[in-house]
């Protein structure tokens, strides 16, 4: 089935324009609160510079990283499994559950879970899901993905939310005061951890040097789940992983300011050993990670630390929405990490940008997004992913700029009809003229004129 | 000094007036300034939508036309971004490799080779200075905003030296317009909204002109402004710089 | 056990020539003053309230005047709180569902995030920071660090099972972006530097 684009889906939000103007100015003041904190730094570009080169040296040593940090943990109490895609993921999961005859689980916020749609599969199986974190509840409740990784439900309004906690947590029809709303999903959820015996949360950092896993939060949702169930599952990506306790430092300075604004999460919690009695599962998943590895030009994408700053700088996706992107992980980000799960489906995404590099500059661990995001349209051309149609203009395109003869009839042409103008060569030029005039027309191009006016050449 | 004016195409086809004033503002600081008239295209359009391999010729035709030259110079930040950065050629590296080194958007060429301390140019309206994403973050033509840097701007520094001009502060003082080459019709409904915030950032701030380094922002810009019967225009910065509009 | 091998081998192919690791001292210098006025202001940036105290009798004093001590229950694991507060003995974390203000001590604290450190040597009970209404932490004056490289210097080789940085309430803006105190855990915190 083939799903809608990008372009598509980000005409229909674009219907709702006060949305856009809302979305947009929302994660605007997102991006301004992280450019104050990070101005506050005096070294924050050399934090940047830091922990890309921490990150850039355990991929390159990934190997050993993961053996060690699998040691460690085991040492500590921990059992590590290892699961090659998302399908491996869930399945250890379940079994985890079954094994204990536990058919209850309390989520928090888990990125890597949703890549895996580990929902919809433990549903299937007869598991009931509940996440923890508010925003990823509200949009459970409401039967949607998250839009964004760190603000789950950015695209919803609180009168939609004030709607939907009516319908599921009976609080008072019409009211949406966020305060009221957060008490109600407070008293839902707290219940929630009491009962649940098993609890799944993701990963910020795993230690190779300690064996043990970090995990940030506001809301303390991850800490409840895990210090109240009697297992505690932890799904991560083999990129998760860094070196030294000491390099958290570097990490944890940068993560919540880039990602909100903040100087630090509420919670930061280092998870080294179970509490007595009770035990502490790690599920490494690769999942594409080491094909993306193996990609010289888009392997530093797998040094993301999912702060989500690229979505809230990123003029497309704020107003474009994270739905718009069809993919657990949305935004400039997004758009490179997917189309290594899959080119076909998410060949749209890197396209979905002006390249105008700002993503790369808010990155904690600057990756250069927008220049993988240049990368990933030739490779999506070289494999054939894109409209035939356009393959053939562009090749009409590349002779007429290769022949000075052919251009200069092209551009004659163009400035009657503007139809070869270079940038509308897809043949979906009415496209500009929806909302746009064209540019008016010159008695003559520059080159006339030159020809008249100055005597070389 | 021999300089070669590139001027891309959109700028030869619809706004041969910003050319002539890039023309005659580098004859006016001494340059020996030639037009290659088989020049065609940076490629960019082909190579942005993913098709940089079938960029040779277009790359081949603009070695051939530019070499030979001290410098070439373009009044565009995003062509001559990409020149600077994908400009190659099997039959002349060299060649290639020195014009990709060589090759400067105008305002740079001022400020950093040229060293222009001085403008005879007088411009007596509102205006808001639009940073175009490539001459900012691609060729570094000022501070970026998301940087914990110090502050400076090519641009501004050449704008300040204009008399009675009055440049407005904006909200988002360096935010995409939304053109982004083929992006601006295949992701027309974005493109569009971000190029209507953008005009209106700068209408707020009540500005007469929006000025910038690229004319392909302008154009978007321009078509937005147009058709909301705006009186608000555009104009490139080298028009203001030269003095053309009295 | 056939996918730990495969993912081993994928990495191991895949995984570019290895590179150096950064050096991190640079960070150790040219730092702010990383005082408790610093410490202060940050924290109470974030939704806590920071008290300087005496002593443990003047905290006391203060707790009485802010909660109904004897209506509500007070957990704490320090003996000069007894007047006040009751140690945890259970063996089933569940059974603090109804802490209303839990006092716990903390290792040292960071000026730089408002951040506190507290390892399970300090709180036998991982959930007591979280599942209780009310938070305070204390902190001797001397023990806040400047940033948080001076705080994992600090930690070191600490054998934990677990630890963690609190700093702050428990929050969330996941509602249109409005804050709201009190998401999961605390819907306060005290910070009293001693």
């Amino acid at each position: 089935m083939k799903v809608a684009d990008h372009a598509q889906r980000a005409d229909i939000f674009n219907q709702d324009e006060k949305r856009v103007d809302w979305h947009d100015e929302t994660l605007w003041w997102i991006r301004q609160k992280r450019d104050k904190i990070a101005h506050q730094i005096p070294q924050w570009e050399e934090l940047r510079e830091a922990a890309s080169s921490i990150k850039a040296h355990t991929l390159s040593n990934l190997h050993n990283y993961l053996i060690e940090f699998e040691k460690h943990a085991e040492q500590n109490g921990i059992k590590i499994h290892w699961a090659a895609d998302a399908k491996e993921h869930n399945q250890i999961v379940h079994q985890l559950l079954q094994k204990n005859n536990i058919n209850q689980l309390v989520k928090s916020k888990s990125m890597l879970t949703e890549e895996c749609h580990l929902n919809e599969y433990l549903q299937e199986q007869g598991i009931d899901v509940i996440d923890s974190d508010l925003g990823e509840r509200i949009v459970q409740l409401a039967k949607e993905p998250p839009s964004h990784i760190v603000l789950p439900c950015i695209h919803k309004t609180k009168e939609e939310i004030g709607e939907l906690f009516h319908e599921h947590l009976g609080t008072p029809k019409g009211n949406s005061d966020p305060q009221l709303l957060t008490e109600a999903a407070r008293i839902h959820l707290r219940d929630t951890f009491l009962t649940r015996k098993a609890a799944l949360t993701g990963v910020n950092f795993a230690i190779a040097e300690t064996g043990e896993i970090v995990i940030c939060t506001n809301e303390g949702n991850a800490d409840m789940g895990a210090h109240l169930a009697d297992i505690h599952i932890a799904s991560m990506g083999i990129e998760k992983i860094i070196p030294k306790r000491e390099h958290l430092a570097v990490f944890l300075r940068l993560l919540a300011r880039s990602a909100t604004g903040q100087p630090i999460t509420t919670y930061s919690s280092h998870f080294s050993k179970p509490r007595a009695g009770t035990e502490i599962h790690i599920i490494l998943v690769d999942n594409g990670r080491t094909r993306q590895l193996g990609r010289e030009d888009f392997r530093s994408s797998l040094k993301c630390i999912r702060c989500g700053a690229c979505m809230n700088t990123c003029p497309v996706y704020r107003r474009s929405g994270g739905h718009s992107y069809h993919n657990a992980v949305a935004g400039p980000i997004g758009s490179i990490l997917a189309p290594n799960l899959d080119m076909k489906d998410f060949a749209d995404l890197p396209f979905a940008s002006t390249l105008c590099g700002s993503c790369t500059n808010v990155c904690p661990v600057k990756i250069d997004i927008h220049e993988q995001l240049y990368k990933w349209r030739q490779v999506l051309v070289k494999e054939g992913h894109v409209d035939p149609k356009k393959a053939i203009a562009m090749q009409v395109m590349a002779k007429t700029l290769a022949s000075p003869t052919l251009y200069h009839l092209a551009g004659k042409a163009a400035r009657i009809t503007l139809k070869y103008a270079p940038f509308v060569v897809n043949n979906k030029f009415n496209a500009w003229y929806l909302q746009r005039e064209m540019p008016e027309v010159p008695k003559s191009s520059f080159g006339e004129w030159y020809q008249q006016n100055r005597k070389d050449s | 000094m021999r300089v070669a004016l590139f001027v891309p195409c959109y700028v030869d086809q619809f706004y041969p007036q910003a050319a002539i004033a890039s023309l005659e503002l580098l004859e006016k600081y001494g340059c020996e300034v030639h037009y290659p008239k088989n020049q065609t295209c940076c490629g960019q359009p082909m190579a942005n939508s993913g098709f940089e391999h079938l960029s040779g010729g277009c790359n081949h035709n603009f070695v051939k036309n530019f070499v030979g030259y001290d410098y070439i110079v373009a009044p565009s930040g995003s062509c001559v971004l990409h020149i600077n950065e994908h400009l190659h050629d099997d039959e002349f590296p060299a060649e290639a490799k020195y014009i990709r080194e060589h090759t400067y958007e105008l305002i740079s060429f001022l400020t950093d080779i040229l060293k222009v301390k001085n403008l005879e140019a007088s411009f007596p309206y509102k205006v808001g200075m639009h940073q175009s994403c490539h001459g900012q973050r691609g060729l570094k033509l000022a501070q970026m905003s998301e940087l914990n840097a110090p502050a400076f701007s090519k641009p501004m520094d050449l704008l300040n030296m204009v008399k009675d001009i009055e440049m407005v502060e904006l909200d988002r003082k360096d935010e995409c317009c939304g053109f982004g080459g083929t992006f601006c019709v295949a992701e027309e409904a974005v493109s569009v909204k971000m190029g209507k915030d953008r005009v209106a950032d700068h209408i707020k701030q009540g500005v007469d002109y929006i000025t910038g380094v690229d004319l392909s922002c302008l154009m978007h810009m321009e078509g937005i402004l147009k058709r909301q019967n705006s009186k608000v225009k555009v104009i490139h910065i080298a028009e203001i710089l030269n003095g053309s509009i009295k | 056990m056939m996918s730990r091998e495969q993912i081993l081998h994928a990495v191991k192919m895949n995984q570019p020539e290895e590179l150096a690791l950064p050096n991190l001292d640079s960070f150790f210098e040219n730092q702010t003053q990383g005082d408790i006025a610093e410490f202060t202001s940050v924290l109470q940036g974030i939704g806590a309230l920071v008290l300087q105290v005496r002593n443990h009798q003047e905290m006391i004093n203060t707790l009485k005047a802010q909660f109904k001590i004897g209506e509500v229950r007070v957990v704490s694991p320090l003996e000069s709180l007894r007047e006040i507060a009751e140690p945890f003995i259970g063996d089933d974390p569940h059974q603090l569902a109804n802490a209303e203000l839990v006092i716990l001590p903390s290792h040292f604290a960071v000026a730089e995030n408002g951040a506190c450190w507290l390892s399970d040597a300090l709180c036998s009970e991982r959930v007591l920071p979280f599942i209780t209404q009310h938070l305070v932490l204390t902190v001797n004056k001397e023990d806040i660090v400047p940033t948080m490289h001076e705080a994992y210097a600090r930690i070191g080789k600490a054998d934990y099972g677990f630890g963690t940085f609190i700093a702050g309430p428990s929050k969330t803006a996941d509602i249109a972006q409005s804050l709201v105190l009190g998401a999961h855990g605390p819907r306060s915190l005290i910070v009293f530097i001693i």
